[in-house]
């Protein structure tokens, strides 16, 4: 089956991510295929490159980017979240006249529109948040 | 034409157990994970809810967030089914329709 992933909650806040995370695992091992992840409210900060948790624990931005890689994942970064929590890749960064940028490998930066795509072109959307 | 009802919120924070429950069709599957499957210990306040909804509708445990909390599977509310992520992911296949209760 084709799987739309929603996830409304950033890393190490919610188990939310986590959650979603291995939800895409089992699905992915089960030959199923994610066709995208949505990322949407404090989920943007998924999509981070800069984050630096304690040697001894996972690295959920990076588990994200991995997974992607590995399997071919389209993951959206909502632009109206991110801009609001300075999630930012070059190209907006640039036109905001910003100094920096920290979109994650993997990851990209578009609108609503891609959620209901992603739903539509999808045999289930499933939603995980607080 | 079923829906699988994801539920995550502990039952003794938050209503969304016993609002899942009132919604849910004969027919339906509930999935408790993360903080929802607090509720899932025999004798919990909760218990007499999940007990009556098991006449009509499965009620489904996520392993994984039970073994997070340091709970064990044989002291769970007779009747509720034990599942993993890869149960997890055969239940939203078997429903065609799901909703998290968020």
């Amino acid at each position: 089956m084709k799987y739309t992933l929603m996830v409304n909650e950033g890393p190490y806040q919610h188990q939310s991510s986590d959650t979603a995370y291995h939800f895409a695992k089992a699905a992915l091992a089960k030959g199923h295929e994610i066709f995208r992840v949505f990322f949407y409210h404090d989920g943007v900060n998924n999509g981070s490159r800069l984050s630096v948790p304690p040697k001894d624990d996972r690295l959920v931005q990076k588990q994200w980017s991995d997974l992607a890689q590995q399997h071919g994942i389209d993951m959206v970064i909502c632009i109206a979240a991110a801009q609001r929590r300075g999630l930012m890749d070059t190209a907006e960064a640039k036109r905001q006249g910003l100094d920096a940028h920290n979109i994650a490998p993997g990851f990209r930066i578009s609108g609503l529109g891609q959620l209901i795509e992603g739903s539509i072109e999808s045999d289930r959307t499933i939603v995980f948040g607080d | 034409m079923s829906m699988l009802h994801i539920v995550n919120k502990s039952p003794f924070e938050r209503n969304a157990l016993a609002s899942c429950l009132s919604h849910a069709s004969k027919g339906d599957a509930v999935l408790l994970i993360e903080d929802a499957v607090l509720g899932a210990v025999a004798g919990s306040q909760v218990a007499h809810l999940l007990l009556s909804a098991l006449a009509t509708q499965a009620i489904y445990v996520l392993s994984e967030d039970l073994a997070a909390r340091g709970m064990e599977p044989n002291r769970l509310v007779k009747g509720l089914q034990v599942v993993d992520y890869s149960g997890f992911v055969d239940l939203t296949v078997q429903h065609d329709k799901n909703q998290s209760w968020l």
